[in-house]
């Protein structure tokens, strides 16, 4: 068991950062945290795929002279597109964020549905 | 030398991304000229496509840059995807056509080409979902779809609309998560991003015994990721505000195809990544066959109880979600086909439900509750009209399209259900006599003119007399939510009477995947 923990150490510790990830973004209450949340666990996801193309001693994918080992290209790319996809929702719900904020003066979100159920909205 | 119908899905994704990018700097007029005529060219070229396939009769692979297969990207179409491809720009076009009026009062003037940024967006996502042959791409567009979708949200700038949206997006991005390290998993068990490769893979380890837990978890994962993005029971709580308060247009643009984009993509994987033998061994299947009809009770029920029509509409979609994965998980063969069926029965009922309810709610003076929406149908006898139709579909009246997908949803439960025959058959009544209970009770509503005293009764003084209903002006619907429903409704009713040919291009369809 300890042997397994240790030579996939790294698929570990990026499963042990989605679960953290995952459960800040769907039960904390701040919205500023859950956006954190959604990009540690995006992040998480990027670990694992960017060590399946890594090896150990490769160098990077450009042919040259007496190189034997390369770094497969593939996730490296993958994870780059994934990277933007992350940043422009992250961008997204901070704008979110942002308009809630100010309207209701606050990041809780149950505060806000609180606030949201006895203001407007209730006949629209 | 490939004939030139060859190009063309590849053509229409690439037109809806150059329409949205033009959009951006447009005014909203010509931003809406450009989204309409954007989804008219993709509905030709896909019936194009379409038509091509059909003659043929084969599944065709369009490569892109020449790159060869196991490093390119690909997309590749046979029946199946060029007929949603079809009927989803079909129902883009008339969900903005019928909802202009109320796209006009909801949204700020300034930022009316945004909107048709956001629905080109839809339109790239759709079709790219329905057409891609490659895993990762799959996942950037279902990223761009549910970007873009919240952006249809939360145009209508309203508190509880910007919550809803939030609340979408934060369970979306617990779906694509989900669905993305699925992907990773595939990538890292198999060593491929291109769907045939990953089959011929997936076919080999289940068959020796290898992998067995990372390939269940990878089919676990991708399905509840999917399922979550698209509403299934018991995932469906963040529905009823998402539909509720935004726009009509995006309502019904959210619920009749955004999130059923992503069951077509989760049979997609089924029948192209993981293979449906694998698929319906690991049992997985069977799950998705108890929660639909789990979806079907309880949604309907929750429906029932609802007091906003908007609200009761978002659960209806709840149950019809059920339908469509008791059906998956059915059988592989005429289960899913009665399941693609239902997909496009309800793209074409619920748009228009939404978009009368919609009207019906601005003739009770802009409020959703029953008790104001009395008699609503007098003030508004087209939507009314639109309303009756959708409801007696939904409810699956004879002559109506959705009376022939209940009947291929038995159909398959009897032919092909084994254990699952029994439930099947009971549900789908149970939920029919729930659909008739709300549906049907809204209809009576709408067009009772008695006012029930028990819930005007503690508003008014005892013994005041009875008040008529308020005296809103007729309003008259305008031409373009009269031509869009109008389609909606004989669209219906075309396929009620008339579906033995699409029931019988699905089922070929199905057999090319």
């Amino acid at each position: 068991m300890l042997e397994l923990l240790r030579s996939n150490y790294i698929e570990c510790f990026a499963m042990f950062l989605y679960a953290v990830g995952l459960f800040t973004l769907i039960l904390d209450k701040n919205l500023v945290k859950k956006i954190i949340g959604m990009d540690i666990m995006d992040s998480a996801v990027y670990l694992l795929l960017g060590s399946m193309g890594y090896i150990r001693g490769g160098k990077a994918p450009i042919l040259t002279e007496g190189v034997e080992t390369y770094v497969s290209p593939l996730p490296t790319g993958l994870v780059l597109t994934g990277i933007v996809v992350s940043v422009s929702v992250s961008a997204l719900m901070m704008a979110l964020a942002i308009r809630l904020y100010g309207k209701y003066h606050t990041l809780d979100i149950d505060e806000i549905y609180l606030l949201a159920r006895r203001g407007e909205g209730e006949n629209v | 030398m490939r004939p030139v119908f060859y190009n063309f899905p590849m053509v229409s994704i690439v037109l809806s991304l150059v329409c949205a990018v033009i959009s951006s700097v447009l005014r909203g007029r010509a931003a809406r000229t450009l989204s309409l005529f954007l989804c008219t060219a993709v509905a030709v070229l896909s019936a194009c496509t379409l038509g091509y396939t059909v003659s043929c009769g084969e599944e065709l692979t369009y490569v892109m840059g020449r790159f060869p297969a196991p490093w390119g990207n690909e997309i590749r179409f046979g029946i199946v995807e060029p007929l949603i491809a079809l009927s989803f720009s079909i129902v883009l076009l008339l969900c903005i056509v019928g909802g202009k009026k109320q796209l006009q009062r909801d949204i700020d003037t300034g930022k009316a080409n945004l909107y048709y940024v956001m629905i080109d967006l839809v339109q790239a996502a759709l079709l790219t979902l329905s057409y891609t042959n490659d895993i990762f791409t799959a996942f950037v567009f279902v990223e761009i779809c549910t970007i873009s979708s919240s952006g249809l949200l939360m145009i209508r700038g309203l508190g509880r609309t910007t919550l809803a949206s939030i609340r979408y997006l934060v369970f979306s991005l617990v779906g694509s998560g989900l669905f993305l390290i699925g992907c990773v998993l595939i990538y890292g068990v198999t060593g491929h991003l291109l769907m045939p490769f990953i089959k011929e893979q997936i076919a080999v380890l289940w068959a020796t015994g290898q992998y067995r837990l990372p390939l269940l978890m990878i089919v676990g994962l991708i399905t509840m990721g999917l399922a979550i993005k698209s509403g299934m029971w018991p995932f469906h709580f963040w529905m009823p505000d998402t539909y509720s308060y935004t726009t009509p247009a995006s309502s019904g643009i959210l619920s009749g195809l955004i999130s059923k984009i992503y069951i077509l993509l989760l049979l997609r994987f089924v029948f192209c990544v993981f293979g449906t033998e694998v698929f319906y061994a690991t049992g997985i299947a069977a799950v998705l066959f108890v929660c639909g009809l789990a979806g079907m009770l309880f949604g309907s029920l929750r429906a029932i109880r609802e007091n906003h029509i908007m609200r009761m509409l978002a659960f209806s979609s709840a149950a019809q979600i059920g339908y469509i994965y008791m059906g998956i998980g059915l059988s592989p063969a005429l289960g899913v086909a009665a399941a693609v069926l239902h997909i496009l029965c309800h793209a074409v009922t619920k748009p228009p439900l939404f978009l009368a309810a919609a009207e019906l709610t601005d003739a009770a003076g802009g409020s959703a509750r029953f008790a104001d929406l009395q008699g609503a149908a007098y003030r508004a006898p087209m939507s009314a009209a639109v309303f009756l139709i959708g409801s007696l579909s939904m409810v699956g009246i004879p002559l109506l399209f959705g009376f022939i997908t209940k009947f291929r949803f038995a159909a398959a439960a009897i032919t092909g259900g084994g254990w699952m025959m029994l439930p099947a058959l009971v549900m789908l009544a149970v939920s029919t006599v729930l659909n008739t209970m709300y549906l049907l009770r809204t209809v009576l509503r709408i067009y009772s003119t008695r006012l029930e005293p028990e819930e005007h009764g503690p508003a008014r003084e005892a013994g005041e007399p009875p008040m008529a209903p308020e005296p809103v002006p007729h309003l008259h619907s305008g031409a373009c939510f009269a031509g869009a429903t109008g389609v909606f409704c004989a669209l219906n009713v075309a396929f009620g009477v008339w579906s033995q040919p699409l029931w019988d291009l699905l089922v070929r369809g199905l057999q090319l995947l």
